[in-house]
């Protein structure tokens, strides 16, 4: 039995991947916007076998709060065993282009509210010298691209930013997980036509529990976009600036 | 984005919305776009065009569990929980579903629209017999809760009404205790169709029973089968069945499948057993769900795609038929990898549900230029002996046919009219089938 905390807990891959918890009787501490759907996810994974579950309603748009609330998780959950950052929004980028405080409100969500989250939560994982710190970032973050720059840099400033807080906190024997997940058939992306790409939520969490449990630092998810950008990060520049992507 | 059922024909392109929670439902009822058909639609196992509509309900994400009840099994589920999920959670607390078709892979509000059955049709109904509770999203009375007692029409019409009178919600669905996940699976060979049905009727209390027939042999060997025999084992653990690693990856070559390949897997199949009894403890997962194990299996048909006939036969008279219709389907040449017999318990009261008192089989057949043609004549014969399709595999029938077979059907349409489901609700079928 664990004691896991997860921000973004109604994204569809959270819930997944929190499903996963509740099926070996772990404690779940759940975080998300909307009041509603998180009451109705605590209900269905307690069923599915959760030990405990509790929420917080959590806006990562918000700044203020966010210290006192992330105390009061640590207190009420004493120790924290593993720690997932799922929360995300898919930008439409050519908003993001016409309108400045667009592209501004979408690094803010995607990057800015990690990282506040992060360091609220490094220290407290240094002190207990134990545990796991597993973010969502995406494959979208190793290459920018014209049809999504945005959403590209604000992972990728997290992805940089996790590099860095792994290497301080391998000291303490806290693991910090960087999750890249390539296309997912969530809500999120429902008006994607879909391809063989394409992976099913409950597919990525079973890779995200696995790598939990295996200590590791960056996965590609499925394992199958680790290859994909490999070849898209070498293509050279003087290239790349000319395709469509 | 291009949809298709689980047959791969037809196809549409649709505009997929996938509901959070009840409310975006509402909304999406609420707002329909003009002129374009509205339908909801679960795992889309449905074979032909029940689930095919130009604006498509995607009930994938509503899938949540609400309560359960550890003395009396009752699960109270959200529409889009599956099959699949609700066995991983319940079968290691010795919970099983009361009725469950031969895919995992499909949600409870699936499950009722098509008020599917099972190897246990004849001792338990369908699926809807065990369901106490549906809330569903109407048009003209919003959110209801529907049951036999209240909103009675509604709830008769909703199960096994494909999704034409709102948007399930939630049902209530209760679950059968069981002390193991094992099977005693008794396997019966019978040499022809007579010997099987004989071979039904006495193990008519056995909680499940199903035949695969061989629907390439003629003459004395017409209909023979291995028809195999379930109970709940007593002890064995509650282990749950373990996701399927195989896949079918891409669209097989049609031309794979032809009457010489359909012929050697028959006769392979029907002498895989030798012994005329045979005994073994198996799990669920193989017993229930064969085919669940090689994911995509569609594929295998080609990339025209297949469809599935399911027809029932009254009891009386219907083996005569069932004979003439083996002898149709055997001198075609077309035919079947795997066809599957079993003789139904009684009818229910709902107003679409297929199953009646009688001889059901089914069979896939490959799309090809011949084969509407074809079942036409065959739908004429399940005509002369009062036979029905069953609404979940069908993408071809005409409205004659159909309305033939369904009696009930003017109650079906009345209800409908009632709770202003007939303005928004129509799918590639209802509008087909004049619903």
């Amino acid at each position: 039995m664990r004691n896991v905390m997860i921000f973004g807990a109604t994204s569809a891959i959270a819930e997944a991947t929190a499903r996963r918890f509740a099926e070996r009787g772990d404690n779940l501490y759940l975080f998300a916007r909307n009041r509603e759907r998180l009451a109705v996810i605590a209900d269905d994974l307690k069923i599915r076998g959760a030990h405990s579950t509790a929420f917080d309603v959590w806006d990562a748009g918000d700044r203020k709060d966010c210290e006192s609330m992330v105390t009061r998780a640590f207190a009420d959950m004493e120790q924290v065993d593993i720690v997932l950052i799922a929360h995300g929004t898919l930008p439409d980028q050519k908003a993001c282009e016409r309108d400045v405080e667009t592209a501004l409100r979408e690094i803010n969500i995607n990057a800015l509210s990690t990282i506040e989250l992060l360091t609220l939560i490094a220290n407290r994982m240094e002190r207990q010298k134990q545990g796991t710190i597993a973010v969502i970032t995406s494959v979208a973050g190793d290459r920018g691209r014209q049809s999504n720059y945005v959403y590209g840099a604000a992972k990728k400033m997290v992805s940089t930013f996790l590099q860095g807080l792994r290497n301080r906190l391998f000291k303490s024997g806290v693991n910090v997980l960087d999750i890249k997940p390539g296309f997912v058939d969530t809500p999120m992306t429902a008006a994607f036509k879909k391809g063989l790409l394409w992976a099913k939520p409950e597919r990525v969490a079973g890779d995200i529990v696995r790598a939990i449990e295996g200590g590791k630092a960056e996965i590609y998810t499925p394992f199958f976009w680790r290859w994909i950008m490999l070849i898209i990060r070498n293509v050279p520049e003087t290239v790349f600036k000319r395709l469509s992507l | 984005m291009k949809l298709s059922g689980w047959g791969q024909y037809p196809s549409v392109d649709a505009e997929v919305a996938m509901p959070l929670a009840d409310r975006d439902v509402t909304a999406l009822i609420r707002s329909p776009e003009l002129g374009r058909t509205m339908i909801a639609r679960g795992l889309g196992r449905s074979y032909g065009d029940s689930s095919l509509a130009e604006s498509v309900i995607g009930m994938g994400a509503m899938d949540h569990f609400v309560s359960f009840d550890e003395t009396t099994g009752q699960l109270r589920c959200r529409a889009g929980a599956s099959l699949d999920q609700i066995l991983r959670v319940f079968v290691p607390k010795g919970w099983f579903l009361p009725v469950t078709p031969g895919t995992k892979f499909v949600t409870v509000g699936g499950a009722i629209a098509s008020d599917v059955h099972g190897k246990n049709h004849h001792v338990d109904g369908t699926f809807t017999d065990h369901v106490s509770l549906i809330r569903i999203a109407t048009v003209s009375e919003g959110i209801v809760d529907c049951s036999r007692s209240v909103h009675p029409a509604l709830f008769h019409a909703t199960c096994g009404g494909m999704g034409l009178t709102g948007v399930i919600l939630e049902a209530v669905v209760t679950l059968k205790a069981i002390k193991s996940s094992m099977i005693e699976e008794r396997t019966i060979k019978a040499a022809n169709i007579d010997e099987a049905v004989a071979i039904f009727d006495d193990n008519g209390d056995a909680t499940y029973s199903v035949a695969w027939i061989d629907c390439v042999s003629t003459g004395k060997d017409l209909g023979r089968s291995l028809i195999m025999l379930g109970e709940h084992a007593e002890s064995g653990g509650l282990a749950v069945h373990h996701e399927g690693r195989v896949s079918v990856p891409v669209n097989m070559p049609a031309f794979l499948l032809n009457r010489y390949s359909v012929w050697a897997f028959n006769t392979l199949y029907y002498h895989r057993v030798s012994q005329p009894l045979t005994t073994r403890t198996v799990h669920y997962d193989p017993f229930f769900y064969p085919l669940d194990g090689i994911h995509q299996w569609n594929r295998i048909y080609g990339s025209k795609g297949f469809t599935q006939y399911q027809f029932v036969l009254p009891k009386d008279n219907g083996l005569e038929g069932m004979k003439v219709i083996l002898e149709r389907i055997a001198g075609s040449g077309r035919g079947s990898f795997l066809s599957v017999l079993k003789v139904f318990g009684k009818e229910n009261g709902n107003d679409l549900s297929f199953p009646m008192g009688g001889y059901t089989l089914a069979l896939d057949f490959k799309i090809d230029a011949g084969l509407f043609a074809f079942l036409d004549e065959l739908d004429d014969i399940l005509a002369a002996y009062g036979g029905r399709i069953y609404l979940t595999k069908d993408a071809r029938m005409s409205r004659e046919c159909f309305r033939r077979g369904y009696p009930r059907v003017d109650r079906f349409i009345e209800t409908r009219v009632r709770y202003g489901a007939d303005k928004i609700f129509n799918s590639l079928q209802s509008q087909r089938l004049g619903l």
